[in-house]
């Protein structure tokens, strides 16, 4: 799942909206309550030290303890509506731990005593005993450091719980009637805003609390033919963020102009909403692609999505060996291709690295879900595999004695695993503008904006569409162009790489809702990228009638 | 705890309705009871149990809506959830397109709960999980699978008399086996309310020989062929269409039910007329929810929706016979609210699977399809792969294995290909024909296994 199939499940897309009954959420709130505080952090440690000790008594050769507060707001609006405002509040604590070399794991919803947490801990011991007895191969989990009591803070300038209700309402609204000012017939438009206030304790000595904020401003507009029967959409080009409010406080330097305004790391919802409904007008009457090879000019509010599903996925450790098989899919990048280490994943310019850390990014976090302070870690390097991302009782497959820090869980409730890090493509180290990119291509296209997704289950074949799709003849934005995707294999996408613009370009794009395992957890990731040149890819028409 | 009768269940929704000072209160009561166990590499690597009984109580004033919910169950608790429903209500913007409550409705009973799936323990399900690891281990095959088990009930209540209720069960069990060497995987799934029609080993025996026999495959080039769309693979690209229906969209002009120049094209002939396709709540196979609004319609619309699912005809010898509506779009176009179906029903033949491969003399059999994903909402058109069994068909038989494709396809384009249709099945909670159809649309290769 992804953003916006979640949308779709969500029901968004049609205006209803189920969101409140997602047990994941947790229960409604008032929105004064996602201001309180949550549970004092010296109570944190008692409950924690009680599952703690509780486990250690019983058996356990380990335990991590997560005590979790997720808040949730969710502002909903079309055209000149407010369709639903959803607060949400989950409250609980999870415990894990292994005994006789096993894992178990229970969680209790609402713990605010120590014989609760306790109990969950014991629950947690019973539950491995049982599973031991079907144990083949022990838990081998690398070792980790105690951090004794430590804080991280997600580094906002403005919690967005802090806007009144109102104030979002009112920019929705205002957003909605640009909107339809500037041509488009309907608009959807969502806010959307995260606090994760969790709390983590492990048996190796760390007591980690950390305060994660996230937002997602997003929107889709359409126009409508009613001579043709036709219509178009044009969808946000913000991106998801790990920021607060501030995310739509713009300065100038935030903006890259261009053929259209795309945004880093502040967006202008009002700007894009009216560049969209504009852009939707125009894709109604807009040339239908001739399908072929062509030189592809990817923006990074694009590109996102490609590095996510053809990088993201296929090096998640758990994937390569088997454990997401029966789901997600297993990946063609096998050990055997990292150990030969010649594996050639693309063309020399290309570096991908995975990361914890970048500021801003829906990822970064001091510690993850299992204590291990996070980190950046190459994933090809020069074109050659080097790595994959891999957990605590993961790494020593791949020879390393020490975790990458990308283990999260969505809820208290739910057992951490491994997830993606952040893995983003480094910008190119000569300086090159995107408009010096274009000038030299021939035959090309330029995509911005992320569309239509598909890619197979060992993550070779892929298809992607976009938003706004432009033709360069002759290193020249020839006009707007539709019903285009783009299909090609991993190995050889990443292998027609050329060309990469320097850092100035970097920018982030994101998903807030990637789904993995059963039962299916969402997590947020980011993807950095400067705007890429691939060439001669194939792009088929999408154009039907039926 | 989590699983009430309807007679525990309306003294609490009563209760709650009781303490309500609004112009209008509905209250949803849902309670579960979910197990699961996930495999890999021929081990179980996750299992658990939760339960979960959950309270919503929606207020309204006006057209001022407000939600609350809530997990406990004393009198305190529950006043006090009252009362924040009915401050959110107070300060709320008004919803336009607020539609009052419905009276009381008569409801049948679908008979989706069987005793046999409310009785799954650890026990069981460790037992289902070894029944599906244990004979691929035995052929040096590698198993993943997950089943989850769920057994509860949802109650609606407001306080203009509608009551409902109604108790549920389900089973869903998938399994994926590969060949040790990665050349070959299969894959089969099964879902029922009845848990004592699952036979994981069953299933486990299907998948393991479409592994064995997907091994080395033969690259074909992509085009246009002619494909068996066994009922796992047909029911998903069905099920998105059936998804489409809604008449608003349809009605502002973006749908592919919208009709060049205005209006809808319900009654006009869209597919092979040998397609209908209905839902019907009391279906034995696929019993559904007998009313609408299980929690989800509170919202958009406000309040609980409450609206008796009915058998309702959606396509008939290939002409759209109905659209689903909102109550509030149904009023303002006074037409009846169909509400959407939950399942669906897709009318075949007589014919198994089998049959359709004979009478084929060349084609491509699809097991299951992967990351569909909507290319074109105006066409319907979607894209993606098959996976985990392809294979080809020549002289009505299975020749030998094929590299995965991806697809660019519209399932209107496909019902109206039709070649057969053959005895419909239960697949992913609908009742669904194998089918075949010709001239579907392969437009690359894939070296996925």
């Amino acid at each position: 799942m992804n953003r916006r199939d979640f949308l779709q499940v969500a029901g968004l897309s049609t205006g209803a909206f189920l969101l409140a009954d997602r047990a994941v959420f947790g229960r409604s709130v008032a929105p004064e309550a996602l201001l309180e505080p949550g549970v004092d952090v010296a109570v944190k440690k008692r409950l924690a030290d009680a599952a703690l000790n509780a486990a250690k008594s019983k058996g356990a050769s380990y335990t991590d303890v997560r005590i979790g507060r997720y808040l949730r707001q969710f502002v909903i609006t079309r055209e000149d509506k407010v369709q639903n405002i959803v607060n949400t509040e989950s409250y609980g604590v999870g415990v894990r731990v292994i005994v006789d070399g096993c894992w178990g794991f229970a969680a209790v919803v609402d713990a605010k005593n120590e014989d609760q947490t306790a109990k969950a801990a014991e629950e947690a011991v019973a539950i491995a005993k049982a599973n031991a007895r079907l144990l083949k191969q022990p838990v081998q989990l690398a070792p980790q450091k105690g951090f004794g009591e430590v804080s991280w803070k997600a580094p906002i300038r403005k919690n967005a719980f802090e806007v009144p209700i109102k104030e979002k309402v009112d920019l929705l609204l205002t957003v909605n009637d640009a909107a339809l000012k500037n041509g488009a017939n309907y608009v959807n438009s969502v806010l959307f805003m995260v606090n994760e206030q969790k709390y983590f304790a492990s048996s190796d000595g760390s007591y980690i609390d950390q305060d994660i904020h996230r937002m997602w401003p997003t929107f889709t507009v359409t126009a409508i033919d009613p001579k043709t029967g036709k219509f178009e959409t044009r969808s946000e080009l913000s991106a998801p963020m790990g920021m607060g409010y501030d995310y739509l406080q713009v300065n100038p330097s935030d903006k890259i102009t261009g053929i259209t305004t795309r945004y880093n790391k502040g967006y202008d919802m009002l700007e894009d909403v009216t560049a969209a409904a504009k852009h939707a007008k125009q894709k109604l009457t807009a040339k239908s692609v001739e399908a072929g090879k062509y030189d592809l000019v990817l923006d990074p509010s694009h590109l996102w999505l490609t590095i996510h599903e053809s990088v993201g996925h296929p090096l998640e450790l758990d994937r390569v060996l088997g454990y997401e098989a029966n789901f997600a899919g297993t990946s063609f990048a096998t050990l055997d291709k990292w150990k030969s280490k010649n594996f050639n994943y693309g063309s020399k310019q290309v570096n991908l690295f995975a990361d914890k850390t970048q500021v801003g990014s829906l990822g970064a976090v001091g510690w993850d879900d299992e204590g291990v302070a996070c980190k950046q870690w190459d994933l090809v390097k020069d074109g050659t595999l080097v790595n994959y991302q891999a957990i605590r009782d993961q790494v020593h497959i791949i020879g390393e004695n020490e975790s990458q820090g990308c283990c999260y869980a969505d809820s208290w409730s739910s057992v951490q695993f491994q997830r993606m890090a952040n893995v983003s493509l480094a910008a190119g180290k000569t300086p090159l503008s995107v408009e010096q990119m274009i000038k030299d291509v021939k035959k090309g296209i330029y995509i911005i904006g992320d569309g239509s997704f598909s890619i197979d289950q060992q993550r070779y074949n892929f298809q992607f569409g976009g938003q706004l799709f432009y033709e360069i003849k002759d290193g020249q934005i020839a006009g707007m162009l539709k019903d285009v995707a783009y299909q090609s294999n991993t190995q050889e996408f990443w292998n027609s790489c050329v060309q990469i613009c320097d850092d100035r370009d970097y920018r982030l794009g994101g998903s807030f809702f990637d789904g993995k395992g059963q039962p299916m957890q969402v997590s947020a990731v980011s993807h950095g990228s400067s705007t890429t040149r691939f060439n001669g890819v194939n792009v088929i028409n999408t154009a039907r009638k039926i | 705890m989590a699983i009430l009768t309807k007679d525990e269940a309306k003294k609490l929704l009563d209760k709650v309705l009781g303490y309500s000072k609004a112009d209008e209160m509905s209250v949803t009561l849902n309670g579960n009871r979910t197990g699961n166990i996930r495999y890999a590499r021929n081990n179980v690597s996750t299992s658990g149990e939760t339960d979960n009984l959950s309270l919503a109580v929606t207020a309204v004033f006006g057209k001022k809506v407000g939600s609350a919910t809530i997990n406990e169950f004393d009198d305190q608790s529950l006043e006090k959830t009252v009362r924040r429903a009915e401050e959110t209500a107070r300060l709320a913007p008004e919803n336009p397109e607020y539609v009052p409550m419905l009276g009381p409705q008569k409801y049948i009973e679908t008979g989706a709960y069987a005793e046999s799936t409310a009785k799954i323990n650890p026990e069981f399900r460790a037992q289902a999980a070894f029944d599906s690891i244990d004979p691929c281990s035995k052929k040096n095959l590698t198993a993943a699978g997950y089943m989850e088990d769920r057994a509860g009930f949802s109650a609606i209540a407001n306080n203009k008399g509608l009551f409902g209720y109604n108790p549920v069960t389900s089973v869903d069990f998938s399994v994926t086996t590969r060949t040790a060497d990665g050349t070959g995987s299969g894959y089969a799934s099964r879902d029922f309310n009845d848990v004592s029609k699952l036979s994981t080993k069953e299933a486990t025996e299907v998948a393991m020989n479409k592994a064995l026999a997907s091994t080395n495959a033969k690259a074909l080039e992509p085009g246009k062929y002619t494909v068996i769309l066994e009922p796992t693979a047909a029911s998903d690209l069905i099920g998105l269409m059936m998804n489409s229906l809604d008449a608003r969209n349809a009605e502002e002009g973006r749908s592919f039910l919208s009709r060049k120049g205005g209006g809808t094209r319900l009654g006009e002939k869209f597919f092979d007329e040998r397609i209908t396709i209905y839902s019907d709540p009391a279906n034995v196979e696929i019993p559904g929810s007998p009313f609408t609004g299980g929690g989800g319609g509170r919202f958009g619309g406000g309040g609980v929706d409450g609206r008796p699912q009915e058998k309702t005809l959606w396509v008939e010898n290939g002409i759209i016979k109905n659209m689903s509506y909102s109550r509030y779009w149904a009023q303002k176009n006074n037409v009846k609210a169909v509400p959407p179906s939950g399942g669906f029903i897709m009318q075949g033949g007589n014919q198994s699977l089998l049959d359709l491969i004979k009478s084929t003399q060349k084609g491509i059999l699809v097991t299951r399809f992967w990351y569909i994903r909507a290319v074109d909402p105006q066409t319907l058109l979607y894209t993606g792969l098959t996976r985990d069994g392809t294979f080809l068909i020549e002289n009505g038989q299975i020749k030998y294995p094929v590299k995965n494709f991806r697809f660019n396809e519209s399932p209107v384009i496909m019902l109206n290909n039709v070649e057969a249709l053959g005895k419909p099945v239960r697949a992913g909670g609908v009742l669904i024909p194998p089918m075949k159809i010709r001239d579907f649309t392969f437009s690359s290769l894939s070296d996925a296994v």
